[in-house]
């Protein structure tokens, strides 16, 4: 259970909780297994043929084969096949919608609603691994091709590992003073605990071979211009860096902040104490980051956190899972309301809303307003592309065709700045690394 | 509630669930506490000759073999005969014997293959008034070193030889406890028999590493970096234990001898399919020393209930029930014809049964591009593997072909009459039908 808020007073001020009571908050979500509890669990394993679970992974882990090695006593070894599709299969195992993907999938849901528990087993198998000393793959002999990867989000560090792997020389082009992306900056705390996304990103990197270069903005301190004169490839994995806007009535309120960057101060913080929370805090969205947003904003102290989502339970982004995260940690959730004018003078004290209602042609206002007392909102609404750089780009993203080549020669893209994904992590690390496999055939075709 | 009260050898107990010979039975603190527990019986751990009793090592005495969640499935030891004076047996004996006269004692032995040696400690049992001696011919460790154990058991003159001693110097039933570790268990069962004995218990442990250390590359259980082969048992060795069970209830020459069934009995079933296999009772050890005592009442309660529910009023109405059923594989009928058939409302769609018959077997099941797993009737020779891999109970069965129908994959019609090797024409020994 949460801690309960020790102060009522509006906000947002900083130090609601006691560090106990932050760091039970905060606490990993899915503690991880025991030596024990990981056998046990991997023996509810059927070692299905053609598993469906496979078939469910965007990277295609052969689910039945690693946990037929945890069974075997050989978690390290899983590791290895986990890690020879997924580099990134660490984060995967605390971040992946496993109820959508290969839990989902897995015929012990089907049969009983109890899946194996392939998420903790693939924690289980990867930290395993990590804790051992160096770096389980090796490079093949050196091409001599240079490649530029731009972003060290999971597409970028999987395309960087693949690429080293067939012996290419990698620069990371990051504009962020640390590695990882969204893995680091934009996913709430509990599902990354002590640091994992900085120990996950340095370890992908032990194989040598790739450099990383921070402080590089595309279209600022680098072009793709001048990338693809100076490289063989380029590769971007930029993800999504504008927040859309909301466009309320209303006046200019202090309290008015983006989830994406209120979660990467949070990640970033060094005492979560000294982080501000409002007392009413308002979430607007529907996706993962919103949930993320809410369940910290109330694991700071908020004493009321409400997320409303303009369309109905079933078309949130966010997986049921997380709803329900969300709903136990004591977020109020509100579907099929829009937001339509903040109030306050000089810093925000309310938000109103307006009903919708979904109909055939879409999303209609009803006219029926409401209000919500805030002193704090987070927008949580999508994000787009920032700077296209000149390619083309289709519902304000990267159009790719195969493995990730875009428009434009010698370029390549993958992860959440490219059309056609679902914005999972797994799914950047799969393009990351199907475009890298590409890259090193076309360079040494 | 079904009366459990069972004779056997002329020897009331409550139940049929008496402790075999082992360390839940090495004193007189354990003893006591299984009979409050509800145990019907008890063989008394092995005593040996008088003098200064054996010793045990002092590093660890069992191995064992666990599933995915340690549970025990199966167990050895390296443990001996008891390490106790003779004396203080005797006495707690005759203690607890008089404090529980409803309840069976029974007295193991194991002493040299000399008729002095059987001469001598066999009226100190009668004076405890126990009411059996259990000859204990089986342990594989140990003491079959010294001439004892099972490498009494493993000759079947000696069997005989110590049986119709004991027969002339003791005046209660005499059971001969038999070692599995031979090629035929019917002979020692003949042996004791022969010599007069009157019962056989069976089957004691089966020589077995359970493990090997692979860092220290040494045998488990290890003490100080050695090993040594001990007697295994649990539920692991049922199987065995039944198969030996049956041969002697069937057999000719040892048809009607009773029976003490032992060998990984764990529940009130495993308890009732040795009875029914021919077993007048039976023996429980590796269950009470992982779950304690209190598993008594689990085969208690189980075993009432079913007999209730088939309308047995005592042990004596179901045991052997099941030994008309156990033939030869001669005489199996070749005319019965089955094919499995897959439930496709519990299908799990898992694919254990395809990749088990298209890999091992014999490519008799189908999958579609979307899942769907199908019987070819005319592949299908109902090897039963599929059902045995499925993981969904009731999911796959057998069924089998009703007389008058074409097998698809023979293209014969199935006749309803017998027909087995004896008679079939590709065996050169076949006796024409009369």
């Amino acid at each position: 259970m949460p801690a309960q808020p020790q102060t009522g007073q509006p906000g947002p001020i900083a130090g609601r909780l006691s560090a106990d009571a932050l760091a039970e908050n905060f606490a990993d979500l899915h503690p991880p297994l025991s030596a024990h509890e990981a056998r046990v669990a991997a023996d509810r394993c059927y070692f299905c043929h053609d598993a469906p679970c496979v078939t469910a992974c965007p990277t295609e882990i052969d689910i039945p084969l690693f946990i037929r090695e945890i069974q075997g006593g050989r978690p390290e070894t899983a590791a290895r096949e986990i890690f020879e599709a997924n580099i990134l299969g660490g984060m995967c195992a605390r971040v992946c919608p496993t109820e959508v993907l290969c839990e989902g999938a897995c015929v012990r849901e089907a049969a009983e609603g109890k899946p194996v528990e392939i998420g903790l087993l693939q924690r289980h198998a990867t930290d395993s691994l990590m804790a051992r000393q160096g770096h389980p793959f090796t490079r093949a002999p050196r091409t001599g091709k240079r490649v530029a990867v731009v972003g060290a989000g999971p597409a970028g560090l999987a395309c960087a590992h693949r690429l080293a792997r067939h012996g290419h020389d990698v620069v990371i082009h990051e504009g962020a003073p640390k590695p990882g992306g969204l893995n680091e900056y934009g996913i709430a705390a509990y599902k990354s605990v002590d640091d994992f996304a900085a120990r996950e990103a340095a370890w992908i990197m032990g194989i040598g071979g790739i450099e990383l270069r921070h402080g590089q903005w595309l279209g600022r301190e680098v072009t793709l211009d001048a990338l693809r004169e100076d490289y063989d490839a380029v590769f971007l994995g930029i993800g999504l860096g504008d927040v859309n806007a909301l466009g309320l009535e209303g006046p200019e309120v202090e309290g008015m902040h983006d989830a994406v960057t209120f979660i990467s101060a949070l990640r970033q913080a060094d005492d979560l104490a000294s982080l501000p929370i409002g007392r009413d805090v308002v979430v607007i969205g529907g996706g993962m980051t919103a949930i993320d947003c809410a369940v910290q904003a109330k694991g700071l102290g908020a004493e009321s956190v409400t997320l409303v989502y303009r369309r109905s339970r079933s078309k949130m982004g966010a997986s049921g899972f997380e709803q329900d995260l969300a709903a136990r940690r004591g977020v109020r959730l509100i579907f099929e309301a829009a937001p339509v004018a903040v109030e306050g003078e000089g810093r925000l004290s309310a938000v109103v809303f307006e009903r919708m209602a979904e109909g055939p042609g879409g999303l209609l206002a009803t006219g029926e307003r409401f209000t919500l007392p805030a002193d704090q909102m987070f927008r949580a609404v999508g994000q787009r592309l920032g700077d296209a750089s000149g390619l083309k780009t289709v519902q304000g993203k990267v159009v790719t065709q195969g493995s990730g080549r875009t428009t434009m020669d010698k370029v390549w893209a993958g992860g959440d700045c490219a059309a056609g994904g679902d914005d999972l992590t797994v799914t950047a690390v799969a393009q990351g690394r199907d475009a890298a496999e590409d890259i090193h055939s076309t360079l040494t075709g | 509630m079904a009366d459990l009260t069972t004779r056997f050898l002329g020897i009331e107990s409550p139940n049929p669930f008496w402790l075999a010979s082992a360390p839940p039975t090495d004193k007189e603190y354990n003893v006591r506490r299984a009979f409050e527990a509800g145990w019907g019986g008890v063989v008394w751990k092995t005593l040996g000759a008088e003098g200064p009793p054996v010793v045990n090592v002092n590093g660890p005495r069992y191995g064992v073999v666990h599933g995915a969640d340690r549970r025990v499935l199966g167990l050895n030891n390296i443990e001996l005969i008891t390490d106790r004076d003779l004396e203080t047996n005797l006495e707690e004996m005759a203690r607890v014997k008089a404090d529980y006269p409803d309840r069976a004692l029974i007295a193991s032995i194991m002493v040299p293959c000399e008729e002095a040696a059987w001469k001598a400690i066999l009226p100190r049992v009668a004076e405890t008034n126990a009411d059996g001696i259990e000859l204990n011919f089986g342990c594989p460790h140990g003491m079959s070193e010294r001439g004892m154990g099972s490498a009494v058991g493993q000759v079947p003159e000696y069997i005989e030889m110590v049986a119709r001693w004991c027969k002339q110097y003791y005046d209660r039933p005499v059971i001969v406890k038999l070692t599995p570790n031979i090629t035929d268990i019917r002979k020692p069962a003949e042996a004791a028999r022969r010599g007069g004995a009157d019962a056989v218990s069976l089957i004691n442990t089966i020589n077995s590493i359970t493990a090997v250390d692979l860092d220290r590359m040494a045998p488990e259980p290890t003490i100080d970096g050695k090993g040594s082969h001990g007697g295994y048992c649990g539920p692991a060795v049922k199987p065995i234990a039944l198969s030996m069970v049956s041969e002697i209830a069937r057999a000719e020459a040892t048809r009607g001898m009773p029976i003490s069934g032992i060998g990984g009995i764990t529940t009130w079933r495993d308890a009732a399919e040795f009875m029914v296999l021919g077993a007048g009772n039976v023996q429980v050890c590796t269950a009470a020393m992982t779950y304690g005592f209190r598993i008594v009442e689990e085969l208690c309660a189980g075993l009432s209930d079913w007999m209730d529910e088939k309308g047995y009023r005592s042990t004596a109405d179901f045991v052997g029930k099941a030994v008309p059923n156990v033939t030869d594989w001669k005489n199996l009928n070749l005319n019965y014809v089955a094919k499995a058939r897959i439930d496709q409302d519990l299908c799990i769609k898992c694919g254990r049964c395809y990749a088990a018959c298209e890999d091992t077997s014999h490519q008799a099941i189908a999958m579609t591009p979307d899942r769907v797993f199908e019987v070819i009737d005319a592949e299908c020779v109902a090897c039963n593997l599929c059902v045995d891999v499925c993981p969904v109970e009731n999911c796959i069965e057998m069924v089998p072909m009703e007389a008058g129908r074409v097998d698809p994959r023979t293209g014969r019609v199935v006749s309803p009459d017998h027909a087995d090797w004896t008679t079939h024409p590709n065996n050169p020994m076949a006796q024409a039908a009369e």
